[in-house]
């Protein structure tokens, strides 16, 4: 019960009606039929089944979901969309729930969110991604030694192909800018 | 024959060989290649994950530099996705003015306009449905006899969007690996998913997936690859999960244009077959 106190703090940003609701939208005809969770790669991982999942958020369950790491282990393979009976949009509605554990910087996610949000910082910054600048940041950002450990013999090999540099990438114009700051403008309206 | 050209982040990097493949296969097949100027990120699988507007904003602007170059309207791009972020922006603005302007309301400030005129095409569609075995037939130098080859297609060129195979079951390679004089493999892993950047935040779920492709593989000399991320997943942690199912996995893993190019006659070194992370030792010999 603690914990389901301490998630509802966090999430406690989250007014649920209107985060979910657009989600909602996306998926209100699902009829409940199962195709999404017997087309998943990701669903032996997962603690709710897609379908279920689809069923928590047509309930309005929101601590429910953001406890499940149902959508984060989706891996936008794009089959229960091609499948799905009714033709809904199951991958892009996975992606706003992502989307929403990215905005409010969900704690259970960090692996995850730190990803996305140093890959997206990278982009900003220099316009193209700077793999090494990147993976750097994310390890800097996960504070735990043993996963950059995980990576290194790999990095090594690339680095040893000369596909990636140590060298911190040549000072540019920021060319994404403009942009960046238009979506977040757009964001806060809508 | 001439298309514009959107590498993405990762052919300048990880992907290095892809890049230089595609560009030396096309150009010994008469293609050209106009390299979209000052292109950018495509928000890759991340800023669909982060925002909605700028998962469509990042690949808009790169279509809207593009469109500037009037007389070429077809972008050819291999990575699947960077394909799929671009050919997003095509399919979602075509009939939705609506969301049209609000990417050009973003895309405004730096003086680009996107009116949709772009035509977003994978490499593999260009090879398949624009050349076709005939094309390759007329410049063929060697033939790959003896070489079994086990066609991956990963998700996101065949997903959600259909437009130059069958989704389900995809085979347009099939043409182009006995038109270079290699068999085929026959599996059922050429559509499945390879866990994407699972294999980056959750090592254990990604790897089983790649295990099973790996595993479905075994009796080919090669799988080939068209995608980036596919490539890396399938050949950069053949030792781990071999040693984690104690069972000899490794493979040689190549792209699609380092088979043909090879068979056109360029030289491994042209097709920097020194860059691929798992190329076996028997693979090597059969080459010579």
């Amino acid at each position: 019960m603690g914990n389901t106190a301490g998630l509802q703090k966090e999430i406690g940003a989250i007014s649920t009606f209107a985060d979910l609701a657009p989600i909602r939208k996306m998926i209100r005809s699902c009829i409940q039929c199962g195709t999404c969770t017997a087309s998943c790669p990701n669903e032996f991982a997962m603690d709710f089944t897609p379908r279920r999942l689809w069923r928590m958020v047509l309930m309005d369950q929101t601590e429910d979901i953001f406890e499940s790491k149902t959508f984060v282990l989706c891996s936008s393979c794009y089959f229960c969309t091609l499948r799905c009976p009714r033709g809904l949009p199951l991958t892009e509605a996975m992606s706003a729930l992502k989307q929403i554990a990215t905005r409010k910087k969900l704690p259970k996610f960090k692996e995850s969110v730190n990803f996305y949000s140093c890959f997206i910082e990278s982009v900003r910054r220099h316009g193209r991604v700077n793999e090494a600048e990147f993976m750097t940041r994310y390890f800097a950002r996960l504070k735990n030694p043993l996963i950059p450990l995980r990576f290194a013999p790999l990095g090594v090999r690339l680095m040893m192909k000369g596909k990636i540099s140590m060298l911190p990438p040549i000072k540019q114009a920021r060319p994404l800018e403009s942009i960046f700051r238009s979506v977040e403008a757009l964001e806060e309206r809508k | 024959m001439k298309y514009q050209y959107y590498p993405g982040c990762s052919l300048e990097g990880t992907a290095l060989e892809y890049n230089v493949s595609t560009r030396a296969l096309m150009e010994s097949m008469g293609v050209e290649l106009l390299e979209i100027k000052d292109w950018t990120c495509c928000g890759a699988s991340a800023a669909d994950s982060a925002s909605y507007f700028l998962s469509l904003a990042l690949p808009a602007r790169n279509l809207a530099i593009a469109e500037k170059t009037e007389d070429v309207t077809d972008i050819l791009v291999p990575c699947s996705a960077c394909y799929l972020n671009l050919k997003k922006v095509e399919e979602k603005t075509k009939n939705n003015p609506e969301l049209l302007g609000e990417l050009n309301s973003i895309l405004g400030p730096d003086q680009l306009e996107l009116k949709g005129r772009m035509h977003v095409r994978h490499l593999l569609d260009v090879i398949t449905t624009d050349l076709g075995p005939d094309t390759i037939h007329k410049y063929l130098k060697r033939e790959l006899t003896g070489l079994k080859i086990a066609p991956y297609y990963g998700c996101q060129c065949l997903r959600p969007y259909p437009v130059f195979d069958d989704p389900e079951l995809p085979r347009s390679m099939e043409p182009l690996i006995t038109a270079v004089g290699a068999q085929i493999h026959p599996w059922n892993m050429g559509g499945k998913c390879c866990g994407a950047s699972h294999v980056n935040t959750k090592p254990d779920v990604g790897l089983e997936l790649v295990g099973g492709i790996l595993q479905d593989a075994k009796g080919a000399d090669a799988i080939i690859t068209i995608c980036p991320m596919c490539q890396m997943n399938l050949e950069a942690y053949q030792k781990k999960i071999s040693r984690k199912q104690n069972i000899n996995l490794s493979m040689t893993i190549l792209y699609l244009p380092q088979l043909i190019g090879f068979a056109l006659g360029l030289s491994q070194q042209q097709l920097r077959l020194d860059l691929n992370l798992s190329i076996t030792d028997s693979f090597r010999k059969k080459l010579t």
